[in-house]
C-alpha cells in the first residue's frame, strides 16, 4: 500500500480536474471489479455486483489547488484558491500544474505577516514576460502543490493525503475483497474540497441502501493541540460527528462491533468543524444511513501532511469487514416504530 | 434596447418576480410549444419539444430590494434587504413599494444632524426607512402591508458610448438574450427558464434543473465588470466592453475544462470578443445546476456590469450583442453536434 | 392525551439531533392514536399518517422537528472530566452550573463544571465561560469514566417542564417539541372535521445541525403542500418589535421568498374565519426552519409556515404560552380541511 499511496499522493488531480489522478485509479481497479464508469462530474465509479444491500463507498480523489486568474506583462501569475488553501502554508512552496509547468509562490513585500493574503502572492514559472507565460499556462488553469512524498517508518509525509490515503485504503479494500452478497459501488469522487458536490450527485445516480465515506480526519496528539480525540497510529477512526454528518448510530454500531470482532484498533471520533462525502450521501433521495471511516492525518491542507501506513491497514481491514458483511435492510432498518 | 429596457424596469425582488414574469410570458408567448410554471414561479418556455439532446438555458428574473418588516406610528416603513444589497448603496434612492408600486424614498438623518463620527460610518439597513410620504401608520397601513417588497425605482437610458445605465442589469441582462434566443428555432429541444430566487441561495434553478432534466446547461448572467478607478489591473473581475466572459470558476461551481473548451473556441469561430471571468467567488444558478439529478454539464456566460446590485448599474451594448451571439452560437453547435455529450460519463469496463 | 401533558412528557424525554429514538417513539405513539399509520424512514423522522376521504386526496406535509440541541463527549480528561462540544447552537453562557444526563453504557448524571470564580482574576471573570473551558463531570473515578463513556456519546440538560402562571410553560426543547404538540392538536381537531387531503404529520429529525431530516423526508413524501411549524422569537425588551412575535396572541404566520404566497394567505384567511388570532412574521431569505427544505424539493413544493412565540430560545427555560399552540393546532386543522384539488393546481399557476 505504500506504494500505491505514494503513487497517489504524487498525482496531480485538484478540485474540477481529476482527469489524471481518475485514469491512475480507474488503472489499479479495472481488473478486480466489474464494471468501472464516469459521470458529469468527473466522478469515477467501480461497481461489484451483487444480489442484495447497495452499498456506496466513497473517497474523494480531488485535492485542493491555486487556480490562475491574471498574467501580469512581466509573466507573473496571480491566482485564488481552490478549496481551503491558507497563504501561511503558500509561502515558499513550488506547485506544478497538471502540463508539468512548475512555479515558486512569490510574495509581494510586506511590513507585517499578519497583512499576507491569497492576493499578496503570485506564482513565478520563470517566464520572461506575459507572452512566454501564455505559452506555459493560460488563466483558469490550476496548480496544485509539487511534492514528493517520503516514507519514514510507517508514517507517510507529501502532499494530497487527503485524500489519496482514503482512495488507497478503497482501492485495497476493493482489491483484497471476496464474493459477497452486496452490491459495492466504490465512489472516486471528485470536487469534495469545494462543498460535497461529486458525492451528491453520484449517490443520487446510484441510489445506494447504506452509505460509507473514506476520508482523513484532524488529530489532537501534536504538540499543544486542539482537544481532538484522534491520535496518529492508534487506529482507524470512526466518526460520530462532524459540521457535515451525524453518522447513523447503527453504522457507527456495526464499525464499532466489527471492530472488536476482528481486533481491529479503532478510536472515536467527534470533528466540530469541517465535512466529508458523508454530509452529501446521508441526505440523498429519502435518506442514506450512512458512517465514516476516518485516517488520521496530521497537518491537513499542507504539503506535508503525514499519516500512518498501520492506521490504513486497519482502515482496509475495518472497510473490507464491513463491505463483506451481510446487511439486511429490513431487519437493520426497520421501518416499524411502535 | 427596447426589452432590455423594459426588463429593468419591471419589478421582481426575490420571491416576487411577478412583474417580470408577466412581461417574458406576454413577449414570447407567439413563440413558445408550451409555456408552464412551477410552484416556485420559475417559468418555463419550451421549443422543439422531443428532439435531442434536451438543452436548458437559464436566467434569473429575480433582482434585490428590500422588504418591509415593520410600520412605525408615524408611518415611517421598517426595512430589511432581500438577497446581497450593499447597505452603503441604499441611502437616497428612491423606490417603489407593494403590488401597486406605491412610490418612496429611502431616508435616514441629514448629515447637519449626524456628529462628526457618524458620518464616516456606513448607514445600516436599521437605520434607514422608507418614507412614503404619509401622516402616520394607519395611512400608511391603507397603502402598504407588512411582508411587502420594495424595489429600486430607476429608468434605464443610454450613457457615454453605446452602454445602457439602469436598475436591475443583474440579471434582467441574462432574460433579455434569453428572450432573444427563444425567439429564434434550433434543432434540439430547448427550455428556456426564467429562473426565481437566485440572489437568495439558487433556489429557482434547483428546483427548475430538477423539473427540465437536461443533457446540457447554460446560464446566463450579468458579472462584475471591475476595472474602475482604485482596482489595480490585477484585480479585474471582467472588463467592461471585454465582450461576453466565460466562467471558469465560481462559489458554486467549476466549469469543466471541455466546456470552457467548447465556449473559447465558439467564440473564436464567429469572430466574437470575449474574456474569462477571472473571480472565482460568487454563486450562479449552475451551481445548483451542475448538481441536479446526477449531474448535469453546465456553462456560464455573462455580460459584464459596472455597479452591480445598485439601481446605477452599467453595461455595454456591444457585450448584450456580442453575448447574445455566442449564446446563439453555442445553441447552434450544440445542434450540429459540436458538443459531444455522451463523451461526459465514459463506460471504462 | 391532553396537549399540555404530552409537551410536557415528550420535552423531558431525551432526544439530540441525530439521536431523537427516546422521543421519537413516544411520539410515534400517540399521535397514531389520532391517525390511520405510523412509520419511521432511515434517518429517523416519524412519519403519520391520516388519510382523507377524497377520491383524488392531495397531499399535504406537516413537519415539526422533534430534536434538541444538546452536548456530544470530544475527549476524555486525566481526572475523567468530560471535554464536549455542542449538537446544534448552544450559548456556553447558559450551560453553566447545569445538571445533565449523559448517555453512556447507561444513563449518568453529572454537572457542567468550569475553574471556580474564587481561582479566577477580576478579569478573567469579566469574560463568559467558553465552551472549551467547561467540562462534564460524572463524579466518578477515571477508570469507572473510561468504561461507562466513550467519545461520541451525548448528554442533555436534565430539565422538567415547569408550569408557570396562566397558561404558560417553561423548560427545554419547547424548540421544537411545541410544534410536535401542534400536530397533535391539529390530529385531535381533524377527528371531528371533513378533510379530503391526506395528512402527513411528520416529526422531523436533526432540523437544528441543517434542516435535514426534513430534506429526506419530503422527497420521499412529495406533498402537494408542506407546511413546517416551529417557534419563533417571543417579544422581550431590546428586541425590534418587528423581529419578534407576543406571547399569547396566536401563531406567526410566516410571509416572504421562502413561503408560497397563496398558502400565507389561505392560512390567513381561514384564521380570520375562525377567530383565529394570528401575526404576520417576515422573513427576507431561505428562513432556519424545515420549511426551507421543503420548499426546494424536488421540483418544487408549495411551502407555509407557522410559529410559537417563545422566550429564552436554545435555553433550558424555552418559555411559551399554551393557548398559541392549540391555537396553531387549530388553525392548521382548519386549512386541512379546506384543501381540495383545485386549491392545489392552482399553487402552481403564476
Amino acid at each position: 500500500m505504500k506504494d500505491l499511496l505514494k503513487k497517489l499522493s504524487e498525482t496531480y488531480g485538484p478540485s474540477g480536474r481529476e482527469e489524471k489522478i481518475r485514469k491512475v485509479i480507474a488503472g489499479e481497479i479495472k481488473d478486480f471489479v466489474d464494471e468501472v464508469f464516469t459521470d458529469p462530474l468527473g466522478n469515477l465509479y467501480a461497481v461489484k455486483k451483487g444480489k442484495s444491500t447497495k452499498i456506496m463507498v466513497a473517497a474523494h480523489m480531488d485535492e485542493i489547488g491555486i487556480i490562475v486568474t491574471y498574467i501580469d506583462k512581466d509573466g507573473f501569475l496571480r491566482f485564488s484558491n481552490v478549496g481551503g488553501v491558507s497563504p501561511q502554508i503558500l509561502l515558499g512552496q513550488r506547485v506544478t500544474f497538471g502540463n508539468g509547468v512548475v512555479g515558486s509562490i512569490g510574495v509581494e513585500k510586506l511590513d507585517d505577516i499578519k497583512k499576507l493574503t491569497l492576493d499578496k502572492l503570485y506564482i513565478d514559472i520563470g517566464a520572461k514576460n506575459k507572452e512566454e507565460a501564455e505559452k506555459l499556462v493560460k488563466i483558469g488553469d490550476i496548480a496544485t502543490y509539487d511534492r514528493e512524498a517520503a516514507v519514514m517508518g510507517t508514517r507517510v509525509i507529501g502532499k494530497a493525503m487527503d485524500n489519496r490515503a482514503g482512495c488507497a485504503v478503497v482501492i485495497e479494500a476493493l482489491r483484497r475483497l471476496r464474493e459477497t452478497e452486496n452490491e459495492i459501488y466504490a465512489v472516486f469522487t471528485t470536487q469534495e474540497e469545494v462543498g460535497l458536490r461529486g458525492s451528491r450527485t453520484s449517490s443520487y445516480r446510484i441510489n445506494p441502501d447504506l452509505g460509507l465515506a473514506v476520508d482523513v480526519t484532524l488529530v489532537g496528539d501534536t504538540p499543544e493541540p486542539p482537544a481532538l480525540n484522534v491520535a496518529l497510529g492508534k487506529g482507524a477512526a470512526i466518526k460520530v460527528k462532524d459540521a457535515s454528518v451525524i453518522c447513523h448510530p447503527k453504522i457507527k454500531a456495526m464499525l464499532s462491533e466489527l471492530a472488536a470482532k476482528h481486533k481491529i484498533p479503532v478510536q472515536m471520533e467527534v470533528l466540530t468543524a469541517g465535512g466529508t462525502d458523508a454530509g452529501a450521501i446521508h441526505l440523498t433521495r429519502e435518506g442514506v444511513p450512512s458512517g465514516v471511516i476516518s485516517i488520521p492525518c496530521r497537518y491537513v491542507h499542507t504539503p506535508v501532511e503525514m499519516v500512518d501506513l498501520d492506521d490504513m491497514e486497519n482502515s482496509v481491514k475495518l472497510l473490507t469487514a464491513f463491505l463483506s458483511t451481510s446487511v439486511k435492510m429490513q431487519e437493520a432498518f426497520p421501518c416499524a416504530l411502535v | 434596447m427596447l426589452l432590455i429596457k423594459k426588463l429593468t424596469e419591471a419589478y421582481g425582488v426575490s420571491g416576487d418576480e411577478s412583474g417580470v414574469r408577466n412581461l417574458l410570458r406576454e413577449e414570447l408567448t407567439p413563440y413558445a410549444e408550451k409555456i408552464e410554471t412551477d410552484s416556485l414561479g420559475n417559468l418555463y418556455i419550451k421549443k422543439g419539444i422531443g428532439k435531442k439532446p434536451r438543452v436548458m438555458v437559464a436566467a434569473h428574473m429575480d433582482e434585490i430590494g428590500l422588504m418591509v418588516v415593520g410600520i412605525e406610528s408615524n408611518g415611517l416603513l421598517q426595512v430589511k434587504t432581500v438577497g446581497g444589497v450593499d447597505e452603503r448603496v441604499l441611502v437616497s434612492k428612491p423606490v417603489v413599494v407593494g403590488e401597486n408600486h406605491v412610490p418612496g424614498v429611502i431616508g435616514a438623518k441629514a448629515i447637519h444632524l449626524q456628529k462628526p463620527h457618524e458620518r464616516k460610518k456606513p448607514l445600516e439597513v436599521e437605520q434607514l426607512y422608507i418614507d412614503i410620504g404619509v401622516k402616520n401608520k394607519e395611512e400608511a397601513e391603507k397603502m402598504v402591508k407588512i411582508g411587502d417588497y420594495a424595489a429600486f425605482l430607476a429608468t434605464t437610458h443610454e450613457i457615454g458610448d453605446n452602454c445602457l445605465i439602469g436598475k436591475a442589469m443583474d440579471n434582467r441582462v441574462g432574460c433579455a438574450i434569453l428572450a432573444e434566443l427563444v425567439k429564434e428555432d434550433y434543432d434540439l429541444e430547448l427550455t428556456a427558464v426564467f429562473t426565481v430566487q437566485e440572489e437568495i441561495g439558487l433556489r429557482g434553478a434547483s428546483v427548475a434543473a430538477y423539473n427540465v432534466h437536461p443533457d446540457f446547461a447554460l446560464v446566463l448572467e450579468g458579472t462584475t465588470a471591475s476595472d474602475v478607478a482604485g482596482v489595480e489591473d490585477t484585480g479585474y473581475v471582467t472588463k467592461l466592453g471585454g465582450g461576453p466572459a466565460i466562467s471558469i470558476m465560481d462559489s458554486s461551481f467549476i466549469a469543466p475544462q471541455k466546456v470552457i473548451n467548447f465556449l473559447v473556441e465558439t467564440a473564436k469561430k464567429l469572430n466574437l470578443p470575449f474574456q474569462l471571468r477571472r473571480l472565482t467567488t460568487a454563486g450562479t444558478d449552475a451551481g445548483a445546476i451542475s448538481q441536479a439529478h446526477g449531474g448535469i454539464p453546465s456553462a456560464v456566460i455573462s455580460v459584464p456590469c459596472r455597479y452591480l446590485h445598485s439601481p446605477t448599474s452599467i453595461i455595454s451594448l456591444d457585450d448584450y450583442e456580442n453575448t447574445l451571439r455566442l449564446a446563439k452560437g453555442v445553441l447552434m453547435a450544440i445542434a450540429e453536434g459540436g458538443l459531444s455529450l455522451e463523451g461526459f460519463a465514459e463506460k471504462i469496463k | 392525551m391532553e396537549v399540555d401533558r404530552f409537551l410536557t412528557e415528550i420535552t423531558a424525554a431525551p432526544g439530540l439531533s441525530g439521536y431523537e429514538q427516546p422521543v421519537a417513539k413516544m411520539i410515534g405513539a400517540t399521535l397514531v392514536k389520532y391517525a390511520n399509520e405510523v412509520r419511521q424512514d432511515h434517518l429517523g423522522n416519524v412519519v403519520v399518517l391520516k388519510k382523507g376521504k377524497g377520491e383524488l386526496r392531495p397531499r399535504v406535509l406537516l413537519a415539526a422537528h422533534m430534536d434538541e440541541i444538546g452536548l456530544m463527549v470530544t475527549k476524555i480528561e486525566k481526572g475523567g472530566f468530560l471535554r464536549f462540544t455542542s449538537v446544534g447552537g448552544i450559548d456556553p453562557r447558559t450551560i453553566v452550573g447545569q445538571e445533565v444526563v449523559l448517555f453512556g453504557k447507561k444513563e449518568l448524571c453529572g454537572v457542567i463544571g468550569a475553574k471556580p470564580p474564587h481561582l479566577t482574576d477580576a478579569k478573567e471573570r469579566s469574560q463568559a465561560f467558553t465552551m472549551e473551558e467547561m467540562f462534564i463531570d460524572l463524579a466518578l473515578p477515571e477508570a469507572k469514566v473510561r468504561e461507562l463513556v466513550s467519545v461520541g456519546d451525548v448528554a442533555m440538560i436534565k430539565r422538567k417542564a415547569i408550569k408557570l402562571n396562566g397558561t404558560s410553560m417553561a423548560g427545554k426543547a419547547m424548540d421544537d417539541r411545541a410544534g410536535v404538540a401542534v400536530m397533535l392538536a391539529c390530529l385531535q381537531e381533524l377527528q371531528r372535521l371533513h378533510h379530503l387531503a391526506d395528512v402527513y404529520a411528520v416529526a422531523t429529525v436533526q432540523e437544528e445541525v441543517g434542516v435535514r431530516g426534513a430534506t429526506t423526508i419530503s422527497y420521499g413524501i412529495v406533498p402537494d403542500i408542506g407546511i413546517a411549524i416551529d417557534v419563533t422569537h417571543g417579544a422581550m425588551p431590546g428586541v425590534p418589535e418587528y423581529d419578534t412575535c407576543k406571547l399569547g396572541k396566536g401563531p406567526g404566520i410566516t410571509v416572504g421568498p421562502n413561503i408560497h404566497p397563496k398558502v400565507a394567505s389561505e392560512l390567513i384567511r381561514i384564521a380570520k374565519e375562525y377567530n383565529i388570532p394570528y401575526q404576520l412574521e417576515t422573513a427576507t431569505g431561505p428562513t432556519g426552519t424545515d420549511a426551507r427544505a421543503i420548499q426546494v424539493t424536488r421540483g418544487g413544493i408549495p411551502t407555509g409556515l407557522v410559529s410559537i412565540p417563545l422566550r429564552y430560545m436554545h435555553t433550558s427555560v424555552e418559555l411559551l404560552d399554551l393557548e398559541d399552540i392549540k391555537q396553531t393546532g387549530r388553525l392548521l386543522a382548519y386549512f386541512i380541511a379546506s384543501v381540495n384539488s383545485e386549491y392545489v393546481e392552482e399553487l402552481a399557476c403564476f
